[in-house]
């Protein structure tokens, strides 16, 4: 017989009846960006770890005037060798591999065509280095020790590597701070629906006002109104980004470049996502609390 | 001015109350309301009736005077203890105000629930106050489906189920034939046998008169007060 019903019918307040499908919307880009996030995040980290320890050394052949090809070809093959004992000689280099002529090939093929002739060709012979990323020799100490060598370049691939991890990582900030931009969208939207619900039923609130409701009981009633909308849409949207994130998952597979950000999460971030229902629903909790106490203040 | 028989329950000084920049609609208004005493408010329509009846219950600030309840300056009490001395203020609202879509059950209730009460003792209270009000059968009826005076006696025992020690009325008898108001001055004059310090606002200076309650009468704004053998005294 005896029902314990809100006070406040916000369940048939018109004002809210979108909250759901505005926060859908809302965790839906937030989790996109949220994943983005995390997958490039991900990938500048392997690229730094993929790529720290590892050297190229060059060794240009000297293809000034009067300096005939087999005399070339042979000061190239010595200094090729000097390099290569240097390199094993030196403390904390794990490895010094030439690349063979045809590995060479197959790195130009894509600029040169296959089967180019490469003996025509002046083309750099190159060293692949591994060294101790903890104590092996940095760039300068290399460059020291090789610097008998004639036509040698050496390159830690630093330069290259320093401005695509920023990229990935001034990406990375930017999704974070799109995160962020919808989190304050989304208050505002409960502060506007809140504020919306308070005037549609100002005359229950001044009833319960003048019984003697504390402010927080009618907050009360608010809060838990909006928690439940926005823990409904925050689930829904969800589930929207967790079937957009797998196919676009699926697809990504299918293309076959290194470099390219795996759009596949790990278990732990895909728990990470899982945390923003809870995150959207405790923000849009808070926010209606938060409104109507410095509303109800107004009254006397 | 001093009225009633135990310790000073409302005490005015020099209250005078203007809405927004509007001319004062009460003013000089000093009056004190011992504990258990009951007392008719009456004065024409327009006289601010309903306007004191509001600073009483704290749903106006004056904007000048002292008002003082249940032994305490209202103007600084601390927000939370406003709300604990409303909870012990009943109120008949003119037009009821009774929360739509709550049966008479929960409108009876919320006083109770909003105090915290656990829902076993509320619904004894509550039940048993609607037998008491004759409503037994108007239980889960939602307030647009009860007549005016049963929506009146939902409105009444909102006000009491909380025993609340000083309960206002204001123009309880309005929409109701001679009959039925006289026995709802019965009522309260019953809650004030009990203890309740009665306060009742109306313009049926016939139904005051069959009654041994000192009057507070208000004219263009001020008020006075008089024993009813006195009737009303400048």
């Amino acid at each position: 017989m005896f029902s314990r019903p809100l006070d406040l019918p916000l369940d048939q307040d018109g004002s809210s009846r979108f909250l759901p499908w505005i926060i859908a919307l809302m965790v839906y880009l937030a989790a996109l960006s949220l994943a983005v996030a995390m997958a490039i995040g991900a990938t500048a980290g392997r690229w730094d770890q993929g790529f720290s320890g590892t050297m190229t050394v060059q060794i240009v052949p000297d293809i000034s005037a009067g300096n005939p090809d087999k005399k070339r070809q042979a000061k190239t093959a010595k200094a090729l060798e000097r390099a290569l004992t240097l390199l094993r000689d030196t403390p904390g280099v794990i490895s010094a591999e030439p690349l063979s002529v045809e590995e060479i090939s197959s790195l130009l093929a894509p600029w040169l065509g296959e089967g180019s002739q490469m003996d025509e060709l002046e083309i750099p012979r190159l060293i692949d280095v591994r060294v101790d990323p903890e104590t092996g020799p940095d760039l300068a100490t290399v460059k020291r020790r090789l610097a008998g060598v004639s036509g040698v370049v050496v390159d830690d691939h630093g330069i290259w590597l320093e401005r695509l991890v920023k990229l990935a990582y001034s990406v990375e900030v930017i999704a974070f701070a799109i995160v962020l931009c919808i989190a304050l969208a989304a208050v505002a939207t409960v502060v506007f629906t809140t504020r919306s619900g308070m005037a549609v039923h100002h005359g229950t609130i001044e009833v319960l006002h003048l019984i003697g409701a504390q402010d927080v009981y009618i907050a009360r009633q608010f809060q838990f109104h909006a928690m439940l909308r926005g823990l409904r849409g925050s689930l829904a949207g969800l589930a929207m980004a967790a079937v957009t994130l797998a196919v676009l998952g699926t697809l990504a597979g299918s293309i076959d470049l290194p470099l390219f950000p795996a759009l596949t999460l790990t278990p732990w971030q895909w728990a990470g996502l899982a945390i923003m229902p809870v995150a959207a629903a405790l923000i849009t909790m808070i926010t209606a609390r938060i409104t109507v106490l410095r509303a109800l203040v107004e009254m006397p | 001015m001093v009225a009633g028989v135990g310790s000073k329950m409302v005490r005015f000084e020099n209250v005078g109350l203007r809405y927004g920049m509007g001319p004062e609609v009460l003013r000089d208004i000093s009056f004190r309301l011992a504990s258990g005493s009951f007392h008719f408010l009456t004065g024409s329509s327009g006289a601010g009736k309903s306007s004191l009846l509001r600073l009483i219950y704290l749903a106006l600030r004056p904007s000048r005077g002292l008002i003082n309840m249940f032994g305490q300056d209202v103007a600084t009490l601390p927000r939370a203890d406003r709300q604990d001395l409303r909870r012990r203020i009943g109120v008949v609202f003119q037009d009821f105000h009774l929360i739509e879509h709550l049966s008479a059950l929960d409108n009876v209730a919320l006083p109770l629930r909003v105090a915290g009460m656990s829902p076993s003792c509320i619904q004894s209270n509550v039940s048993e106050l609607l037998n008491w009000v004759g409503l037994t059968d108007h239980l889960e009826s939602r307030p647009a489906t009860l007549s005016g005076g049963q929506q009146q006696r939902v409105a009444i025992a909102r006000a009491v189920i909380s025993r609340p020690q000083l309960l206002l009325a204001d123009e309880p008898t309005g929409n109701v034939d001679n009959e039925i108001a006289m026995r709802l001055i019965y009522l309260f004059d019953e809650l004030n046998k009990m203890g309740t310090t009665v306060i009742i606002a109306t313009h049926n200076e016939e139904l005051v008169s069959r009654f041994n309650h000192p009057v507070i009468h208000l004219e263009d704004g001020e008020a006075s007060m008089a024993s009813r053998s006195e009737k009303v005294c400048a």
